[in-house]
């Protein structure tokens, strides 16, 4: 697979930075716009997909590989997991917001949340890299007919 | 202390499960080391918070507004009996999934439904119940699919289905109840109720509710996808969803909402008997032809989740129209006590049935025969689940089909306690036939190689076993009163839930 | 009146997913009733006249509550189409599998489980 022509391929190369960056606008305003952690992650999922589809899988895969992919997605769930224990630990109360009880940050500014904005990061990070690797899997497996006579499926990319 | 332990409940599961993928990919013994840390922890956790009642706000938000757990007697209970169940079955699969690939997932989707589990039986707000009921479903629908074989996935699809439709059911009766109350928390959607005009729309919520949590336990017009889920599962997770999901999933759900929520009428009371005597009788008789042992445990547990909601229907239903205290109170001792039960009994025959076949390969009973002398150890913790699924005195189920038999006939039932006693006769035939095929018999040629099971799942075998037969002293007064009464109390209870949580706020 | 639509909208997801003969499209119904189950819910939360619920610069609280619709019912959601979005991606897959193992995507074809 080797992508589309050199139009798609230029305007994608201005373009997913853009997304990208739209991608993270909405989640670090997620408290005081609509947005937050899920619609920001599937913002950044879906300008690795454009990527996907204009250049080819191979390309993409060389820019965040399959690996790369699997660690960020535990890391965002265990990040999201020590936020809400670091509310046990000190105070004594799940999930409590204690960047906000300790250090109140004034309102309507991008620091007024307290640990929801480190919530939203690490959700997005565990969206964005479970939506990717869900497209990139399910569009690498093809089906061959082998010497027996029936089917098997294949995987491209052989992870260890 | 207890406020710091009862977040790990939810908590260490799902560290866990997140943790394993990122260590494991390498060293591949560190999987089985954290996942089997990970429920002997919450084992220990809740063990040491069964006496503990009390609401836990999350967030520290106020209660009115926020997210609360409850800890009563019913949840306490239920959730004793969920880390057992896991922790015996992550002993059991060390070893048994060395035949599949890719073990580590196995531990991690495991991990994501026991915290799931563990979520909905704390819980005391009707949309967290949602969340971490579609959890632990998720979790189990891939962990049916996970041997790639054409059974596993078909059955899979077909569990995926139709479960499905019962979770967007349930979402919708919990819509019809905000939309009626304003509320979300179980208690404030008790108080509303009492205060407000009873209207069609809690009726029509109910309605979606039984069917929605039916499909989840498999009660009978809504339980075909459990005869092609269970036996499709590798042997581990069969135990694991017919000993506790659809117990925690289905029934505690459904009676936590019926009972506590939105208060018991008679009218429910009957629908729940009328469910339960059919789920009895006919997963007994279809069970009874099977020739594949997986697939006979599957139809008997359908028809032992008709004890089930049989006897806590009963209690419901004297309660609601005014009959015996005490009649009321011994039905739901028997079908709680039951539930418990069927937990240790079905789990053990299945790792059982798991066990058989890691060592010969088959689960047809027509193709074993004389295995007694090969594996001493299945066939005796075999016979002892046998004859506690049977009802055969000292073991744990002959004491609480006798109490829901009993108080059948206290209530004024006399043709539910004969139902009931022929059920129990026509599961006695079934094991029968289970013990002659598979260990008495001659041994064909094919299976003169076959050893004992390794250890671990052994020892997994042996600490069921000794609770099967022990668990029939825990109607001695003094640990009923410790262990059964308060769960019986909190449903008994009904509406004054609302009462006992706002006074422990 | 317009819930009355929502429900039209659940049943016809129902219709599809119980009786259609190609598994994608069983998908798709599931899809279907789940997202009806959605629209129900964030029109329960309707406020005639209302605006929306998000809090600006010079506004109070009061005012807040006394003009805008209910955001109770949108976090939900927010939070249900996650979960659909799981469900689906699952069944994806299985089809997928379902496809590799027995050559077709009709479910009457897959039926080796009998009993």
């Amino acid at each position: 697979m080797n992508g589309m022509t050199v139009i798609v391929k230029t305007v994608t190369r201005w373009l997913k930075v853009f997304i990208f960056l739209y991608g993270i606008y909405i989640i670090i305003t997620g408290h005081l716009a609509p947005g937050g952690g899920f619609a920001g992650g599937v913002i950044i999922a879906c300008s690795y997909m454009l990527l996907t589809l204009a250049y080819g899988k191979e390309f993409t895969l060389k820019r965040l590989s399959l690996r790369a992919g699997h660690h960020l997605d535990s890391s965002g769930a265990l990040l999201f997991l020590v936020v809400a224990l670091f509310g046990l630990g000190s105070g004594g109360i799940f999930f409590a917001n204690v960047l906000q009880n300790r250090y109140p940050g004034a309102k309507f500014t991008l620091l007024s949340s307290g640990t929801i904005l480190i919530s939203n990061i690490a959700i997005s990070l565990k969206v964005a890299a479970s939506l990717f690797l869900i497209f990139i899997i399910l569009s690498v497996l093809r089906i061959v007919l082998v010497e027996d006579g029936s089917q098997k499926m294949i995987q491209e990319e052989e992870e260890e | 202390m207890n406020t710091l332990l009862i977040p790990l409940l939810v908590a260490i599961p799902l560290g866990g499960a997140f943790f394993i993928p990122l260590v494991s990919r390498k060293v591949r013994v560190l999987a089985d080391i954290i996942g089997n840390l990970a429920t002997l922890s919450v084992l220990v956790i809740a063990v040491l918070l069964f006496q503990v009642r009390t609401v836990y706000s999350i967030g520290g938000w106020n209660a009115s507004v926020g997210i609360t757990w409850v800890l009563d007697g019913f949840s306490n209970l239920m959730l004793v009996i969920i880390c057992l169940i896991s922790f015996v079955a992550t002993l059991f699969s060390s070893q048994y999934m060395e035949r599949y690939t890719a073990k580590y997932k196995f531990y991690s989707l495991f991990l994501l439904m026991v915290a799931g589990m563990n979520g909905v039986v704390m819980t005391g707000d009707m949309f967290n119940l949602f969340v971490f009921l579609e959890i632990a479903s998720v979790a189990s629908y891939a962990l049916v699919a996970f041997g790639g074989n054409h059974e596993e996935l078909e059955a899979a699809f077909k569990y995926l289905v139709l479960a499905s439709i019962g979770s967007t059911l349930v979402l919708f009766g919990i819509a019809f109840i905000y939309g009626a109350t304003g509320y979300l928390n179980m208690a404030s959607i008790s108080q509303a109720i009492r205060t407000g005009p009873r209207t069609p729309i809690l009726t029509l919520a109910v309605v979606f509710f039984t069917v929605g949590f039916g499909i989840k336990a498999a009660l009978v017009p809504f339980h075909p996808w459990l005869p092609d889920a269970h036996p499709s599962a590798p042997a581990p997770i069969s135990a694991m969803l017919s000993g506790v999901l659809i117990k925690a999933l289905g029934i505690y759900a459904l009676t936590r909402v019926l009972f506590n929520v939105i208060g018991i009428t008679p009218i429910y009371g009957a629908v729940l008997i009328t469910i339960g005597a059919l789920s009895m009788v006919v997963g007994v008789f279809l069970a009874v032809g099977q020739w594949d042992f997986k697939r006979l445990l599957a139809y008997h547990s359908i028809s032992q989740m008709g004890y089930v909601v049989l006897g806590i229907g009963l209690g419901g239903y004297i309660l609601a129209s005014g009959g015996k205290q005490s009649a009321a109170m011994l039905a739901i001792l028997g079908g709680i006590f039951h539930l418990a039960n069927h937990s240790v009994f079905k789990s053990l025959l299945f790792l059982v049935s798991g066990s058989i076949e890691y060592s010969t390969g088959t689960r047809q009973l027509k193709e074993m025969g004389g295995l007694l002398e090969k594996m001493p150890l299945t066939r005796a913790t075999c016979t002892i689940a046998s004859l506690s699924i049977a009802g055969v005195p000292p073991f744990n189920g002959f004491w609480s089909k006798l109490i829901i038999i009993m108080a059948a006939f206290q209530g004024g039932y006399p043709w539910l306690a004969a139902l009931t006693i022929l059920v129990s006769f026509v599961t006695l035939l079934s094991f029968i036939k289970v013990l002659r095929y598979a260990f008495l018999g001659h041994l064909p040629e094919s299976l003169k190689a076959v050893r004992e099971s390794p250890a671990l799942m052994s020892i997994a075998l042996v600490v069921l076993a000794i609770f099967c037969t022990c668990m029939g002293l825990l109607l001695i007064p003094g640990a009923r009163e410790m262990i059964l009464d308060p769960a019986v109390g909190a449903l008994a209870n009904g509406v004054g839930y609302a009462q006992a949580v706002l006074a422990l706020r | 009146m317009v819930y009355a639509l929502c429900f039209v909208l659940f049943v016809i997801g129902l219709y599809c997913a119980l009786t259609k003969k190609n598994i994608v499209k069983i998908v798709i119904g599931l899809t279907i009733m789940e997202y009806a189950v959605n629209l129900f819910l964030v029109l329960l939360g309707y406020r005639k006249d209302g605006v929306a619920p998000i809090v600006e610069e010079g506004a109070g609280p009061l005012e807040f509550l006394a003009r805008s619709v209910d955001p109770l019912p949108q976090a939900l959601v927010v939070t249900s189409i996650v979960i659909g979005l799981g469900v689906t991606t699952l069944a994806i897959a299985l089809c997928v599998r379902l496809y590799e193992k027995y050559g077709t995507f009709d479910i009457s074809e897959i039926r080796r489980l009998k009993g």
